[in-house]
């Protein structure tokens, strides 16, 4: 019995392609502290739903709240405005098996990265699927383990590998972040058709190592969070490099706000692997102007209301009113900004 | 100059070869697409459509791969289960029920078909079984059974595709044992006397394996290989009013035509890799044949309309994801032989097509 149990569990282990993920302190100093507070209990859930981990958040121009949860299964929630629970959109989903983010389209529509069936899916507003990319492999070829260091095959237009994130420029083109297994960025139009892809694993300039995160500003250029090179690589729409912004720490999650002004928000989130290390150097959110200026700093690690746990996704649609999905507090929090109370000092 | 000579008339009859094949291209048939039919409620979602079929009064069956594949941890083997869902709609699109919730066979969804007496058969490729339902949706028979258990394999280095695992999954390639243990099996039909044919399939097996009515083994036929009467993936299944047996023969891209005995009696090879086919009803029946030449459906695929001696009627569709657009398209419903249902994997969705032969080219 346990031999068995230990077997499955190396099994697993193996499935999982768990590797230990290391975190650096953000190279930049003297960042001035932007005040902030956390809304307590702003979701309100019904008696018998549970939120898992926080994986995704997202809202929608009637400022409705998606939460994307690695819960019993993933699950996709709505909630209004006010926090009040609406709906589940996706039960029993065939693409629903590993939430990875969740992000609202300019009409409203909502998408799912799922690095567990290396699907996204397309929502309409009402919750109907409009679009898949990316197919589930077949359950028929049935438990496949694979010994680490396996080499990954060479990336194919429509087949992800574990993706992490999408984004949307003007045109309605789709761009991937794809991913723990593939390292690429790949765009597609607004039909889904691919189109190019960039990315190959590694550290020199365009290439990447866990793009995990993405933002797109208003031009149509693409900010990959970069996380195990600890690093924001912007791309412009066809791909190219244009910049590089290393200062910030590893990148776990970015957000770009809407309006003439936007901001960049990028979280050095503390591991999830629960190490006291990383508890000084990591766990706080950047905000930046798009050319990688900074202009300030909040939060810390911690599983107290207003302290950040493993921070996954952003949704920035208000700049000064950001959610927040952390991994091991299975919370969202609504963060609000004060940033006329910034000092050197904090609060 | 004698050399440029047989150059110039190498090119002008190449020219003309080129003028005479688009003359003689295949004919575009126009046709409408619907692809939101269904009124599904709020917490029901169809998954990749493998199966879409229509009993004889309109009523539209639907077997889809949804829910999540779940692997149950035993003492020292894995269990599966779920996977997939059986839907019926009527014809207008609005949700009837849910038939066979939580069944034991039901993991990978692969076909769904309606028999003359409205009775519905699924096969599914997970279980390895083709399950009969009457019209109300009772169990009436069980064709095959399901693994009991799955096995974890190591995969070969950067080959994640090996060979599948559990009754029937395993053994060397050829027709199969005398009787229903399938491996992989893709599709059903039957003749006018209720036999029931079974292309057999994805697996180790490549055959068409035939059953009486009452579910006994009669025979079987094929086995894995490029000669008439041999398979590479026998992915669908249709018969005529005759009792000819139509096969989708998609590995070797062509259909087979066979007598209800099995016996070879010609092939179709210009239409692509089959991986749908469905013979309409009627006085005078066709042939449709849906063509993947990609394995995204986003780059090549249309479906042809053929007259039962192979004769093209004309072509409809191209790859993608718009309505009007195939991806990968895993069956057809052609009761109705201008009115037609297909259900495709990477769209997650039916179609149904209404062709306008008014509208042809």
């Amino acid at each position: 019995m346990t031999r068995a149990m230990t077997a499955i569990i190396g099994v697993l282990v193996f499935l999982t392609g768990y590797t230990a993920s290391a975190q650096t302190k953000a190279k930049a100093e003297n960042v001035p502290e932007i005040a902030y507070q956390s809304v307590p209990n702003f979701l309100k859930l019904p008696s018998d739903l549970y939120l898992g981990e926080g994986i995704g958040v997202a809202t929608n121009s009637k400022g409705h709240v998606f939460v994307y949860t690695r819960s019993g299964d993933t699950r996709l929630f709505e909630f209004d405005q006010n926090g009040a629970f609406v709906r589940e959109i996706g039960q029993g989903l065939y693409g629903f098996e590993f939430a990875h983010a969740v992000r609202v389209d300019r009409d409203d529509n909502i998408w799912a990265v799922d690095e567990g069936t290396n699907m996204i899916i397309k929502f309409t507003p009402d919750g109907h699927v409009a679009m898949v990319i990316g197919r589930r492999p077949e359950a028929v070829e049935g438990l496949v383990a694979s010994a680490p260091g396996t080499p990954e095959p060479p990336p194919e237009p429509y087949v992800f590998s574990r993706p992490t994130d999408v984004g949307f420029d003007a045109a309605g083109n789709i761009f991937v972040t794809d991913g723990y297994g593939n390292s690429r960025v790949v765009k597609f139009d607004k039909n889904g058709r691919f189109i190019k892809e960039a990315g190959t694993r590694g550290s020199q300039r365009g290439q990447l190592n866990l793009p995990h995160t993405m933002a797109m500003d208003a031009k149509g250029n693409v900010y990959v969070g970069d996380r195990s090179n600890a690093r924001v690589e912007v791309f412009d729409n066809d791909l190219n490099v244009k910049a590089i912004y290393d200062n910030v720490g590893n990148p776990w999650a970015v957000c770009i706000s809407p309006g003439p002004h936007q901001y960049l928000y990028v979280s050095n989130s503390i591991p999830d692997n629960g190490l006291a290390q990383y508890r000084d150097i990591t766990g706080e959110i950047y905000k930046m102007e798009l050319d990688g200026t900074i202009l300030g700093k909040f939060g810390k690690p911690g599983k107290q209301l207003g302290e950040f746990s493993t921070v996954h996704e952003i949704d920035c649609r208000n700049p000064n009113e950001l959610f927040v999905a952390e991994i091991t507090a299975w919370r969202i929090q609504k963060i609000i900004l004060r940033p006329q109370a910034a000092t050197a000092t904090g609060r | 100059m004698i050399r440029s000579l047989r150059l110039a008339v190498l090119i002008l009859s190449l020219v003309l070869v080129a003028r005479l094949e688009s003359q003689d291209a295949i004919r575009e048939i126009g046709f409408d697409a619907s692809a939101d039919l269904f009124k599904l409620p709020a917490d029901v979602y169809l998954g990749e459509v493998a199966g879409v079929a229509t009993n004889s009064k309109g009523q539209i069956i639907v077997y889809t791969r949804t829910g999540n594949p779940t692997v149950g941890l035993g003492n020292s083997r894995l269990f599966t289960h779920g996977g997939s869902r059986l839907f019926q709609f009527d014809r207008n699109g609005s949700f009837v029920r849910e038939i066979g919730q939580g069944l034991y066979g039901f993991l990978v969804a692969h076909a769904v078909r309606v028999d003359p007496q409205d009775n519905i058969w699924i096969v599914d490729e997970g279980s390895s079984q083709v399950v009969k339902f009457s019209p109300d949706g009772r169990v009436l028979m069980i064709l095959g059974r399901k693994p009991e258990a799955v096995t974890i394999r190591q995969a070969p280095s950067g080959n994640a595709n090996a060979t599948p695992s559990g009754r029937g999954g395993t053994g060397a390639p050829g027709a199969g044992g005398a009787g229903d243990q399938f491996v992989r099996p893709s599709d059903v039909a039957f003749d006018g006397e209720g036999n029931i044919f079974v292309a057999d399939g994805h697996g180790a097996n490549s055959r068409i394996a035939k059953f009486d009515r009452n579910g006994r083994f009669l025979l079987s036929w094929g086995a894995r290989g490029t000669d008439p009467g041999q398979f590479n993936v026998p992915h669908s299944i249709a018969t005529d009013a005759q009792g000819n047996v139509y096969v989708a023969d998609s590995g070797n891209r062509r259909i087979q035509v066979f007598d209800g005995r099995g016996a070879f009696k010609s092939q179709i090879t210009n239409i692509g890799v089959p991986m749908a086919v469905c013979v309409s009803g009627g006085s005078h029946q066709y042939l449709y044949s849906s063509h993947s030449g990609d394995k995204y459906g986003m780059d090549d695929a249309t479906i042809y309309k053929l007259e039962l001696d192979g004769k093209i009627v004309g072509k409809f569709g191209t790859a993608g994801k718009l309505v009007k657009q195939f991806g990968l398209v895993n069956a057809i419903d052609c009761r109705s032989a201008n009115e037609i249902y297909i259900g495709e994997l990477t769209n997650w969705r039916v179609q149904k097509l209404s062709l306008r032969p008014d509208l042809s080219k």
